[in-house]
């Protein structure tokens, strides 16, 4: 297809910037399979109860043993159905990554909006954000659950915390660079200030990079719920969840080496295509690329 | 007072700058960028700011629309009347309201001046809904007539297309529909042309040159472009180093120059008679640093025809003919030191 069949191809496509970018994601094969497999494991979580079976039943009496028509992948060290759990635990990975690139992006990209566009509120901002990066993460993290009640909501508000400053970071500094485009110098010209001039003219340049900043808080979210779950504080251990199954796995892993890499290799895929998402989509985003035919 | 334009104020005068001073402060330094400015824009009239880049002519326009940090930029004298009002002590509620609707203003480069995330449309019409009560609707049809007016063919379509989609010239034009949209009794085009093509420039400069006309707005227009000037300006200021060093009708300037600074522009341009292997002819030096006050004459260190008494305290400014200002205590001797030629091929 040559570059004006492009032009030309894209000039019909005015409907939003949404429906542009995500008729235009599937344009490369990749992205395409990485879609497919996100939406893979969203089928999976929603619809667990019709794919497995009790991920929390314990059998003490099958114990160990291998794949059968009951549990395909086998059973763990307490009889429970290894499938089962590897299915349920993506609901803890999956919502605990999307809740926390959520709040993430909204409180991060509050604060940092504010923290670039007011020069003594964005320098207090910045300091607070600076002693709260000094901690590492998940040494807060481990904080906060200890402090709260045991469960998913405390799991997604303790990872929450460390990363919202990092958005706040990004998102400032790409404020402070939208600010100095003579764009928003024309805007100012012909009258608009304050809120409007943040949200219609700021905030929708912040957002390619606000985006692939989300995903990797989503991706690092799900790695960090699982190493919480790991060294066993968050929820409590019967909830299945990819950490506390390689957990429970350790003991094991010399005679039944499976029951860690499943759960492992679910975990690893997921951020995999979670990141390359984030990156494809970033550009998706950007009017000034959808021209060009492949990402 | 050393002021240029000593005429008592004029009501017929859309804006009126007046001994207008200005400087940055960093830290440790302090730039003199604004000394002692004054000039005035009439009705319908197109005045022009020429001068090097750096020599305040931008800041003189962001000046006037307050577009200049609040920290940093320190105005220490003078005012900006639009109408009688002083824009300068005009709060930022208000200027909002001014921005756009009484005052338009268009930047040098289009290809970055149009937000890339919007369509075309929707720029327009911002201005429309900010300043008018007007639905979605309506603002959307005027835009469409915005379009038309700055000649965009096939309008209706472009309305839904993103900045990206347009050539320079065509964003211009979108500029000055979104500069225009609310009929403002001013527009400031701050380089306007010096990102398009020759061919498009000249487009450029006729639209706004009939827009002038037909809508019967006054216009700054703020160049580093003589054949610009002398092309559309009715009166022209010559800024160097934060003054206006000369100042009159264009013709009057270009026919007559009566200061080493524009001398020295004019026989810097190429004629359309210059030969293959002509010199063209420099300003030896470089521009002053702005960190201290100058006492006299700024052009001074570079001019050809300066003496002893240039560096005293800034000379008075004169009036030459009818309008026609110039800051030089050495004018005659520039004007004979420029030959027939000069002039001619300035004008070309």
């Amino acid at each position: 297809m040559s570059v004006y069949d492009q032009v030309s191809a894209n000039r019909g496509r005015h409907g939003g910037r949404i429906s542009a970018a995500a008729s235009y994601l599937p344009a490369n094969p990749a992205t395409a399979i990485c879609f497919g497999v996100l939406l893979l494991f969203a089928l999976m979580a929603v619809f667990a109860p019709l794919i497995a079976g009790d991920p929390v039943k314990i059998d003490p009496a099958q114990r160990l043993t291998g794949p059968s028509a009951s549990a395909y992948w086998g059973r763990d060290h307490l009889g429970r159905d290894v499938f089962a759990r590897a299915v349920y635990g993506s609901r803890m990975s999956l919502l605990v990554g999307f809740s926390v690139a959520a709040i993430a992006t909204v409180f991060g990209v509050a604060i940092g909006i504010y923290a670039g566009m007011s020069r003594i509120g964005g320098a207090i901002a910045m300091r607070l954000v600076d002693a709260m990066m000094a901690i590492p993460a998940i040494l807060l993290a481990i904080a906060f659950a200890a402090l709260m009640d045991a469960g998913i909501l405390t799991v997604i508000i303790a990872i929450s915390i460390p990363e919202i400053p990092r958005m706040v970071r990004l998102v400032r500094s790409v404020v402070l660079g939208v600010q100095q485009q003579p764009y928003v110098a024309a805007a100012i010209s012909i009258g608009t200030g304050g809120l409007p001039l943040v949200w219609r003219h700021i905030l929708p340049n912040t957002l390619g990079p606000v985006l692939v900043q989300a995903t990797y808080a989503c991706a690092s979210a799900i790695i960090t719920s699982a190493v919480l779950s790991f060294l066993g504080v968050g929820t409590s251990p019967e909830v299945p969840s990819w950490g506390g199954m390689m957990a429970d796995a350790r003991s094991f892993f010399r005679i039944h080496p499976e029951l860690m890499v499943y759960p492992g290799v679910l975990l690893s895929l997921l951020v995999l295509v979670v990141n390359v998402l984030g990156d494809r989509l970033s550009d998706a985003l950007d009017p000034r690329k959808m021209v060009r035919g492949s990402v | 007072m050393n002021d240029m334009t000593s005429r008592t104020p004029d009501s017929d005068m859309v804006l009126e700058v007046e001994n207008l001073s200005l400087e940055f402060a960093d830290r440790d330094k302090v730039t003199y960028a604004l000394d002692a400015v004054s000039f005035s824009v009439g009705e319908g009239e197109i005045v022009s700011l020429v001068g090097e880049s750096g020599c305040g002519k931008s800041v003189t326009a962001m000046t006037i629309m307050g577009l200049l940090p609040k920290h940093g930029a320190r105005v220490t004298s003078g005012s900006a009347l639009l109408r009688g009002r002083d824009l300068l002590h005009t709060s930022e509620r208000e200027m909002r309201r001014i921005r756009g609707d009484r005052i338009g203003m268009i930047f040098q480069d289009p290809m970055t001046s149009l937000n890339p995330v919007h369509t075309v449309g929707m720029q327009v019409s911002e201005t429309i809904r900010k300043h008018r009560r007007v639905s979605r609707g309506a603002a959307e049809k005027r835009a469409l007539e915005m379009l038309d007016l700055v000649r965009i063919p096939d309008a209706a379509s472009r309305l839904r297309a993103y900045p990206h989609e347009l050539s320079g010239g065509m964003r211009q034009r979108v500029m000055i529909a979104m500069a225009l949209a609310c009929d403002p009794e001013l527009l400031i085009a701050d380089e306007p042309t010096t990102a398009l093509d020759v061919t498009v420039q000249a487009q450029v400069l006729d639209l706004i040159a009939d827009l002038r006309r037909d809508i019967g707005m006054s216009v700054i227009l703020i160049t580093h472009d003589l054949g610009v000037v002398a092309g559309v300006a009715d009166r022209m200021m010559v800024m160097y180093a934060g003054r206006i060093v000369e100042q009159g009708p264009t013709e009057k300037l270009f026919a007559d120059p009566a200061h080493g600074y524009t001398a020295g522009l004019m026989r810097s341009l190429p004629g359309v008679n210059a030969r293959m292997h002509d010199e063209l002819r420099e300003i030896p030096g470089s521009v002053p640093r702005l960190d201290r006050k100058i006492e006299g004459c700024v052009f001074a260190p570079r001019c050809e025809f300066s003496s002893e008494t240039c560096l005293a305290p800034l000379p008075q400014a004169q009036e030459r003919a009818q309008g026609h200002w110039t800051r030089c205590i050495h004018a005659d001797a520039v004007r004979q030191a420029m030959s027939d030629n000069d002039i001619v091929r300035a004008w070309a």
